[in-house]
């Protein structure tokens, strides 16, 4: 047992996570403050048989995982701001071209190379929407060593079910930060697996015809049916199309696999919110402060609840709505100028009473910005 | 198997202008293919984007039709994952040394098992015929109203500086050379870069006042020769034909990895 315990980084927190989800091929270029998850997969991949490549730039990275994706490996990128935008286009690919894989962006503070190594959320809604053209799109996020490894199963499972880019915003702190880590033991966590086709050799395979349930099953190449992948839009056979029906109801299946199934993609965690009148919402190392805010304050019978996100997107707008029905105040916790703010506020019935706590400068935000907040809402002056 | 049996008919009319080499180019590869006797279920091809890159689509392959100049970082990640796959990836000027010129020169580094053949028209044909780099100085295109100015890349050199393990060149006008050093570029354990010069009388040879396709071939004739020929050292203006590298020694990039994977295990796999 005692060999499951671990004094880790959150980055390798990731890389256990992977290697336990089934993780075989990992493509990356080294980048501040997510490289350690590329160092300890060049180490730990070739140990069971796997690959790992360090690829000339990005770009090239994401394609790689794509490519080997497509041979049947579950496979991982892992980057940080400037480098999770190089990567938009590969990601505009899997996305299209419905490739399971999983992207790691350790955000850094931003625009261009900004705070290398300073903590920051910037990189939100780049996540959601920097790839061209509409899309659905999943991204996950962790505030804890523990929940840096459920969501990396957790995302690589979403992947494989939905044949999907999952996007993982971890940011500095909890990349960077050791604390404890268990180690599940095998099964504890259910892993997925990707559905593949039951249509037998010389029978007319359909790799882009969804079942009901939105669920494509997949033939690996170098196996018997051998088909077209393209970026292009499609249809059923993967074969590059302009017809408009064709285009519509592939680009609807893209958005609907993920929208319908927003109950089993997200995940939010709730802390003290029975009877909260102000209410936290925040995610990643930023929640681990409001979580302080919230716990002490909570002793002095102030009624203060936190919800925690574990994913970002597709966003819970009804699960928000529903959870702030009662606030008074709602406070958003994060390190940008407001990128889930603007989500809540479209969430909730009374937009005024969202506020915003946050720090842009590249420093931790801490319990005591956070109370200064707080004060302020409340009338007492800072 | 019959040449057709390799090609995916509903894929058919092509999208390729009359006259284009690239037609000329598929049917060289695939009779590579048939004469190689290789199963249709070992090959991947991986292209980019362009003129060129259709060509992944019409043949029955694994087919991986990917992002402009992205192929070989695709293609990367195909190969390594599953070694056993044969993969090839065509390419066209732009795709291959603008966009992807910095992904062509790790490839070649890396010496991975892939053939890129490089369909080298001298022009970008499907956003309608603005100047590559290989278009070549003093050429027009419709983004070099008055003349081109910037230098071409030798494609031949460029790989070889690169460290690709098998270099070679040719023309559409011999289809038949085409085809046996594709054989050799495919079964070759290493990164094989072929040049093909294709003619696209539609765009290149209208702007550029070189006839139709059939003269634009002819010029290919004219102004090629096999390697080390007299006729080289008499006009050394002419363009080599042939195979320029094989070098079957240099580590293939797969092959080194196991080697890692068996140092990783410490001998337990």
């Amino acid at each position: 047992m005692s060999e499951n315990i671990k004094f880790v980084q959150g980055n390798e927190a990731c890389v256990e996570a992977a290697l336990y989800a089934g993780l075989d091929f990992f493509a990356g270029y080294p980048i501040t403050p997510s490289t350690e998850i590329a160092e300890q997969m060049s180490v730990r991949l070739p140990q069971i048989g796997g690959k790992f490549i360090q690829m000339e730039d990005e770009i090239s990275s994401v394609c790689a995982i794509i490519g080997a994706s497509l041979t049947g490996h579950k496979v991982m990128t892992a980057t940080s701001g400037p480098g999770f935008s190089l990567m938009q286009e590969g990601l505009g690919y899997a996305i299209m071209a419905e490739i399971p894989s999983v992207i790691v962006n350790v955000m850094r503070g931003g625009p261009s190379t900004g705070l290398p190594t300073c903590p920051s959320q910037g990189d939100v809604l780049q996540a959601r929407w920097g790839v061209h053209g509409d899309h659905a799109i999943i991204a996950l996020t962790a505030s804890t060593h523990q929940d840096v490894f459920d969501i990396t199963v957790h995302a690589f499972n979403m992947a494989e079910t939905y044949r999907t880019p999952v996007i993982l915003l971890f940011d500095e702190v909890v990349g960077h930060m050791r604390e404890k880590l268990v180690i599940p033991e095998k099964g504890e966590i259910p892993v997925v697996d990707r559905m593949r086709t039951s249509v037998r050799a010389g029978v007319d395979y359909h790799p882009y015809l969804p079942r009901e349930d939105g669920r494509l099953p997949m033939s690996d190449f170098g196996a018997e049916h051998r088909y077209n992948v393209t970026g292009l839009a499609h249809d059923m056979w993967g074969f590059p199309t302009n017809n408009p029906d064709v285009v519509h109801t592939q680009l609807r299946h893209l958005t609907d696999k993920i929208k319908n199934n927003v109950r089993t993609i997200t995940r939010c965690r709730e802390y003290f919110m029975e009877d909260a009148r102000t209410v936290l919402i925040s995610y990643g190392s930023s929640a681990r402060s409001a979580f302080h805010v919230v716990k002490n304050r909570r002793a002095r019978g102030e009624r203060l609840g936190l919800l925690e996100l574990q994913s970002l997107w597709p966003f819970p707008y009804g699960l928000i709505e529903e959870k702030c029905a009662k606030a008074r105040h709602i406070v958003v916790v994060e390190m940008n100028m407001g990128q889930i703010t603007r989500a809540v506020k479209r969430a909730v019935r009374n937009p005024d009473r969202v506020v915003l706590a946050n720090r842009i400068d590249g420093v931790f935000i801490t319990p005591t910005d956070i109370k200064n907040i707080l004060r302020l809402i409340q009338g007492k002056g800072v | 198997m019959a040449i057709r049996d390799y090609i995916r008919q509903r894929f058919f009319p092509h999208m390729w202008c009359p006259g284009c080499g690239h037609g000329i180019v598929l049917n060289s590869m695939l009779r590579a293919v048939e004469q190689l006797g290789m199963s249709k279920n070992e090959i991947v091809m991986v292209s980019g984007i362009g003129c060129s890159s259709r060509i992944s689509g019409y043949v029955d392959f694994h087919s991986l039709h990917t992002l402009h100049g992205r192929a070989l970082g695709f293609a990367t990640g195909v190969k390594m994952s599953k070694p056993e796959l044969n993969v090839i990836v065509p390419m066209g000027d732009g795709d291959a040394l603008a966009i992807g010129g910095n992904h062509f020169i790790h490839a070649a580094r890396r010496n991975i098992a892939m053939t890129a053949i490089v369909m080298n028209n001298r022009i970008y044909g499907m956003t309608g015929g603005q100047y590559s780099p290989l278009s070549g100085h003093g050429t027009s295109a419709t983004t070099a109203p008055y003349t081109n100015i910037d230098h071409d890349f030798d494609v031949v050199k460029l790989a070889k500086a690169a460290g690709a393990s098998f270099v070679a060149r040719s023309t559409t006008y011999h289809a038949r050379q085409v085809t046996d050093i594709l054989k050799q570029a495919i079964v070759h354990d290493g990164f094989s870069v072929v040049e093909i010069l294709s003619q696209c009388p539609t765009y290149f040879g209208r702007k550029n006042r070189m006839g139709g396709p059939s003269d634009m071939m002819e010029w290919f004739k004219e102004n090629t020769t096999p390697i080390g020929s007299k006729a080289k050292a008499e006009n050394p203006a002419l363009i080599e034909r042939g195979i320029f590298v094989q070098d079957e020694d240099k580590p293939e990039y797969c092959t080194e990895y196991d080697k890692v994977i068996e140092r990783a295990m410490g001998g337990r796999s």
